[in-house]
């Protein structure tokens, strides 16, 4: 049994407890969070034991591992003070909220050997892990383009302030939607090494950005477009897609439909030359408890694996989180 | 039950496996009079259960039913709530404790943020019973003898074990609906499991069931297992395993699960329905003989 606790029982949080809650590997040894509604129903129903300070928390439950669903601005210090007490962490994207404090974390986490990961959880949905096997194996031949985008309805009229209208608090679409598909391609094809021209506008926000429209260089020189809008309610929820173009063909990709053109087939099993599709029902394993998408239940389960050796600590690291860090504050730069 | 239920998916850009047909859907369906024809030709299908989310535009749909009567004489509505986008996305912009405020009608909310009292047990049971009966004000005069938990709550309750909720939801539609409780779950046998435990018996649950084990949370063969030998009243939904499985191949799959009391699927197309209708029939004939 893992012994784990959560901090930060919001919309993920309480999801991310949810799915530790059901698992058969996992003991959740406490649940801390500063509103006392919260606390109050999650330790009469749930009959979790509930705190308010964290560091009583930890020093009264002892966990192995905690997942960190705090809003971004918190992440900081709340990590730091976990690596310092020597627990594994899952923490909630984005990372950090300067690249400076997240590479601090990074190499102290690398130090003391501790395993963590950060909630992108694209990286767990069959189509998106099918698209980097292709990649990787050469499918497309020379890549010379993509183009990476998400849309969804979360800001769709003028709405009262929230911490996540305030950019000094990690609020916005760019450290929201934008982040998920900036990792996405930065697992796919690699990480980010320059923005060169950006377009961070409101559509309905007067302080940060609902869509940002990007063009990024990677580190490998393959060049694309990023397009991201959170104020699109022609999308009834997050719609995350990714294209790529190469010399042997092109992938177009979302959470649930894979389709691969190929001018020719280089033994790439299951593709022939032309079009193939598939669909997220061929390429998703079985949870053994479901909620809201198998990603959610297989990104814990799979830290969970890792805090009890049984995978290897690879995916959603720390650094590779820190990387996203890194491409939105250049994404950031370029706008201004 | 009918054995047969229609759904709604398709009118509200739900598709598990396309992003372009549910685009093509919702173009389609911009119209409610286009969603009102396909429930006509289900209803001439002989499917009379229309099985659907609490979603805004249901409203519409209501307000047509009701305006005729003698139409829609047997027509009866299995509401599944609540419709989880809207408060996702509510959570997402205002917090859970700024959702409630916004959508528990009255002052129930305002009072207890206010007063800053403390909360016992039974306030949550009241802010359940609140939300309930503010999903339910647009079926107001129709049948409705099932009322549905959707599956993003069920099995978040279900993961933090409060089970006491999901049995709470099940008396108070009882009581005051006059219904029975519906639960969708994406984890069937865990599900039956919780309600057991708080003494509901054979509950009505509607899960994905389908020949190529999708969504079929912890494996096909335990649902199996569960059907053959629990008490339990199953919906099947996702039954072509979003569409993995020829219609034919899947329907037989299904027909021949024992305590499937019903199948639940949408269709945008005249042509589909009757097709999906034949083969139940079919296989269903076969089992008997």
């Amino acid at each position: 049994m893992v012994k784990v606790a959560l901090i930060g029982a919001g919309k993920m949080g309480i999801s991310h407890l949810s799915i530790l809650g059901a698992h058969n590997d996992v003991e959740v040894v406490g649940v801390c969070d500063t509103s006392k509604m919260i606390n109050d129903f999650l330790s009469r129903y749930g009959k979790f034991n509930c705190f308010t300070d964290l560091k009583k928390m930890l020093k009264e439950t002892k966990p192995d591992a905690v997942v960190v669903a705090v809003p971004t601005k918190f992440h900081y210090s709340i990590i730091k003070d976990l690596l310092e007490s020597n627990v594994h962490v899952f923490a909630e994207k984005p990372f950090c909220l300067t690249t400076k404090q997240g590479e601090e974390l990074v190499q102290m986490a690398e130090r003391q050997k501790l395993i963590t990961q950060v909630g992108y959880h694209n990286k767990f949905i069959g189509t998106f892990g099918e698209v980097k096997r292709l990649v990787q194996k050469g499918a497309l031949g020379k890549i010379y383009h993509f183009v990476a985008e998400s849309y969804g309805p979360v800001v769709i009229r003028p709405k009262q302030d929230t911490w996540r209208s305030d950019p000094s608090e990690g609020g916005g679409c760019l450290l929201d939607y934008a982040s998920h598909v900036i990792d996405l391609v930065s697992d796919i094809l690699a990480p980010v090494a320059k923005a060169k021209a950006s377009l961070l506008k409101s559509v309905f926000s007067n302080t940060v950005e609902d869509a940002v429209y990007s063009t990024l260089e990677l580190e490998n020189q393959i060049s694309g477009t990023l397009s991201v809008n959170w104020s699109d309610e022609t999308h009834r929820k997050m719609s995350t897609s990714i294209t790529l173009v190469g010399t042997n063909g092109k992938i177009v990709s979302d959470a649930n439909e894979l389709k691969v053109y190929l001018k020719e087939n280089d033994g790439n099993e299951g593709y022939d030359k032309g079009w193939t599709v598939k669909y997220i029902t061929d390429l998703t394993d079985q949870v053994d408890f479901y909620l809201r998408g198998e990603e959610y239940s297989a990104q814990l389960d799979y830290f969970v694996k890792a805090v009890s050796g049984k995978v290897p600590n690879t995916i959603n690291t720390f650094r590779s989180a820190w990387y996203t860090d890194k491409a939105i504050e250049m994404i950031r730069q370029s706008a201004n | 039950m009918e054995r047969i239920l229609f759904g709604d998916n398709q009118f509200f850009a739900v598709n598990h496996i396309s992003d372009e047909k549910s685009r093509a859907q919702s173009i389609k369906f911009r119209e409610d009079s286009a969603i009102i024809k396909t429930l006509d030709d289900a209803r001439a299908e002989g499917i009379d259960t229309f099985m659907c989310t609490t979603h805004d535009r249901i409203a519409n749909i209501c307000n047509i039913v009701r305006s005729e009567p003698e139409k829609y004489k047997n027509f009866k509505i299995f509401p599944c709530m609540p419709y989880a986008h809207k408060y996702a996305n509510a959570v997402t912009e205002l917090g859970i404790a700024g959702t409630l405020k916004q959508y528990v009608p009255g002052n129930f909310m305002g009072s207890l943020f206010k007063g800053g009292m403390a909360f016992l047990s039974k306030d949550y049971l009241s802010i359940m019973e609140l939300l309930v009966d503010a999903e339910m004000k647009m079926f107001k005069g129709i049948e409705t003898p099932v009322i549905f938990l959707q599956n993003v709550i069920t099995d978040l309750f279900l993961g933090l074990r409060a089970y006491e909720i999901l049995a709470a939801f099940h008396h108070y539609v009882k009581k005051k609906y006059n219904a029975e409780a519906g639960f969708i779950t994406m984890n069937l046998p865990l599900l039956l499991d919780a309600l057991e435990s708080q003494g509901i018996e054979n509950p009505i649950i509607c899960a994905s069931i389908n020949k190529v084990g999708f969504r079929m949370s912890g494996g096909k063969e335990i649902y199996e297992e569960t059907l053959k030998n629990r008490k339990v009243r199953a919906i099947a939904m996702q039954v072509l395993g979003g569409g993995a499985i020829s219609p034919k191949e899947a329907i037989e799959y299904v027909c021949n699960l024992p305590n499937i009391e019903s199948i639940l699927f949408g269709a945008s197309s005249k042509a589909n329905i009757q097709n999906t209708v034949e083969n139940i029939h079919h296989f269903d004939q076969q089992d008997n003989r």
